[in-house]
């Protein structure tokens, strides 16, 4: 029996916006309590305990919060440090900051503060996404709140110089790669730089800076008040907390779900998401955290569990957890195919094998969704796909190659029958599903 | 990546209103003030805002404010997608047609878009709206959804299906005014039916107690 995160161990108590996001409300739900305490334990504790609790970034790769703000250089010196926080969520599938920045904006805040103070900056900027217009204004009318109530500011109650920015791009999915980012915040095109020197040392306007997520950087003030071991107690080492989980595509109510980490992918979605359209027998496949990583087919999907390695286990990935869940209904190719069309369209254009790799890729995956293509071809975009996979400067050359090599290594024979089908003149795909409506 | 150029036909000239030159003081306000070249996307935003669309003389306006070299602020526009190059109708319809919107029906909300409104990025006969299609837009549990640009701002319209979103096309097209967010009963993207986050005293106010922070004995020690 698996045991399921209860309400008084949810981190994000208006994730749903069924309360005000204000902050008189927020400080109701224990936002702001004990922020100046914590500031009073100092840098050191704070670092100490964020990597005690083992939380790793949400954004996607993962990577040990606590550790990389020990990152930042330990003396401040002629260059100013800053805290930048992503928002530009634009992995398909993922749609969980947008609830945290419009429902509960404050542990947003508060956050910025915690860690812009562990890391010695006085100034932070949250770079959402330009679609986010609702979320700007939202987050704008918090950081008001905040300063008009002195938490945060030049002079604030919580005793850090501090001042929180908010800063929006115009739709480029890349901006949510950490240096695109700052490129995109000092006011160029955003396409990735050459690490090292690595935002730590050099990041925005040449100063040190350290890039979180945003549920990262929510999650901190919350860890600190209930204690690193709270936070740990949740999941399999080294996957531990608790975490946003976004859940699309064909079940019964899609949502976003605050749960524990190393839940069952299946537990998750029946329990939270009304299950799969049709019943868990009409289960296809599953991207388990963002268009990224792979799919993985439903055998898999009967027992997985939600958290990095398992899923790396399968030679996908957690990612950013958003689960796109695809019933027997779906055209598997065709799918993947739009997720190829996807980062053609979001390729930057710096890198070669990128630029031309994945338009390459898309249009033979849209050739091979309607059968129109040979059975040699299949292993020829295999090792396209290799060739474009780790011969970039950032990894959406491996975000786009992913997908792809999931596809054939998964529902190669539904490639194959397809050509086959095609070339015998009967119907290329069929719908498979038994009860979708 | 997509290929972007600048409209043939140009306005002359480029003013920013009163209303654009508040919001662009706002905006320069929070940037050290030799790194002002970070405004040029809320700048350019801002003139989007104002005339629909970023014209040629508008690029060139926000070079000189900015002190930046007309090619940069050129590049900046053209690599966005969000800015109009060309102007659009008065409702600006942005359907997401990535696989988490397209797995829950965007292809006829697209097909409904090229009856109705005619081919993508053109502006229909009668003025009143432009459709494209665009690139995941972040809002998955609420599929499929679109983004609406219009003289009210710009809101996301979710849990759509082929039927509500006639609707919609009609009222606006009616000149009506249309329900921003999800079209169903949810308030955002909460499970539907489950007891998640009713706990009451998540919201009595007894988390807004004074505690004492733990792990903190070797510290006062």
């Amino acid at each position: 029996m698996v045991e399921l995160l209860q309400d008084k161990d949810r981190i994000f108590t208006n994730l749903f916006g069924h309360h005000s996001p204000g902050l008189e409300a927020a400080k109701q739900r224990g936002a702001w309590n004990g922020t100046k305490d914590i500031l009073e334990q100092g840098r050191h504790w704070i670092i100490d305990q964020m990597k005690a609790s083992g939380l790793r970034g949400r954004g996607g790769a993962g990577f040990p919060t606590g550790l990389k703000w020990s990152f930042m250089p330990q003396e401040v010196g002629a260059r100013p440090h800053y805290l930048v926080v992503n928002a530009d969520e634009s992995e398909p599938g993922t749609c969980k900051d947008r609830e945290i920045m419009r429902h509960d904006p404050h542990l947003l805040i508060e956050g910025c503060m915690i860690a812009s103070f562990a890391m010695q900056a006085h100034a932070c900027y949250i770079y959402l996404r330009g679609e986010y217009v609702t979320e700007r204004l939202a987050l704008e009318k918090a950081v008001k709140e905040a300063y008009e109530a002195k938490l945060i500011g030049e002079k604030n109650t919580n005793g850090w110089p501090f001042h929180v920015y908010i800063h929006h791009g115009a739709g480029a999915y890349i901006c949510g790669e950490e240096t695109a980012l700052l490129e995109s915040l000092e006011g160029k095109k955003g396409q990735p730089r050459l690490k090292p020197p690595f935002p730590a040392n050099a990041g925005l306007y040449g100063c040190p800076t350290t890039v979180n997520n945003v549920e990262s950087i929510a999650v901190a003030g919350t860890i600190l008040r209930r204690g690193a071991e709270w936070f740990s107690s949740f999941g399999r080492e080294r996957n531990v907390g608790t975490k946003i989980f976004s859940i699309s595509g064909h079940v019964n109510n899609p949502c976003n779900v605050e749960e524990a980490m190393s839940i069952p992918m299946k537990t998750l979605i029946e329990t939270h998401a009304g299950g799969v359209r049709g019943g868990w027998d009409n289960l296809k496949a599953v991207i388990p955290g963002g268009s990224s990583v792979s799919l993985l087919p439903k055998d898999i999907c009967d027992d997985v569990l939600m958290d990095f390695d398992a899923l790396s286990a399968h030679k996908s990935g957690l990612g950013t957890a958003a689960v796109i869940v695809m019933d027997k209904s779906t055209d598997v190719v065709k799918a993947i195919a739009r997720i190829s069309y996807f980062y053609r369209h979001e390729s930057c254009g710096q890198c070669t094998p990128c630029r031309e790799g994945t338009g390459w890729m898309w249009r033979v995956l849209t050739r091979m969704a309607a059968g129109e293509s040979t059975i040699e071809e299949i292993d020829m975009l295999l090792d396209v796909a290799g060739q474009v996979e780790g011969h970039t400067i950032c990894a959406l050359g491996d975000a786009a190659a992913w997908p792809v090599q999931g596809l054939i290594r998964h529902f190669r024979h539904e490639i194959e029958e397809r050509i086959n089908n095609y070339r015998e003149g009967k119907p290329v795909f069929v719908s498979q599903s038994v009860a979708a409506e | 990546m997509s290929v972007r150029r600048l409209a043939k036909e140009q306005p002359d000239s480029f003013a920013f209103n009163k209303k654009s030159e508040d919001e662009i003081k706002f905006w320069l306000g929070k940037y050290p003030e030799e790194k002002k070249a970070s405004a040029v996307i809320p700048m350019l935003w801002i003139a989007q805002k104002q005339e629909s669309w970023v014209s040629e003389p508008a690029i060139r306006e926000i070079a000189s404010r900015l002190d930046m070299p007309y090619i940069r602020v050129y590049e900046v526009a053209t690599f966005y997608t969000m800015f109009n190059l060309a102007p659009v109708g008065e409702h600006l319809v942005q359907v997401c047609g990535t696989t988490p919107c397209m797995l829950r029906g965007s292809d006829e909300l697209i097909k409904i878009c090229k009856n109705r409104i005619g081919k993508q990025h053109e502006i229909s006969e009668d003025g009143k709206f432009t459709w494209v299609e665009v690139e995941c837009m972040g809002a998955c549990a609420n599929a499929p959804m679109i983004q609406l640009a219009n003289g009210e701002g710009d809101h996301y319209i979710e849990d759509l299906d082929a039927e509500k979103f006639e609707k919609l096309l009609d009222d606006l097209a009616a000149g009506k005014k249309v329900e921003f967010g999800p079209q169903s009963e949810r308030n955002a993207s909460e499970p539907h039916g489950t007891s998640v986050l009713s706990d009451p005293s998540l919201y009595d106010g007894s988390r807004a107690k004074k505690i004492k922070l733990p792990n903190t004995e070797k510290a006062e020690g």
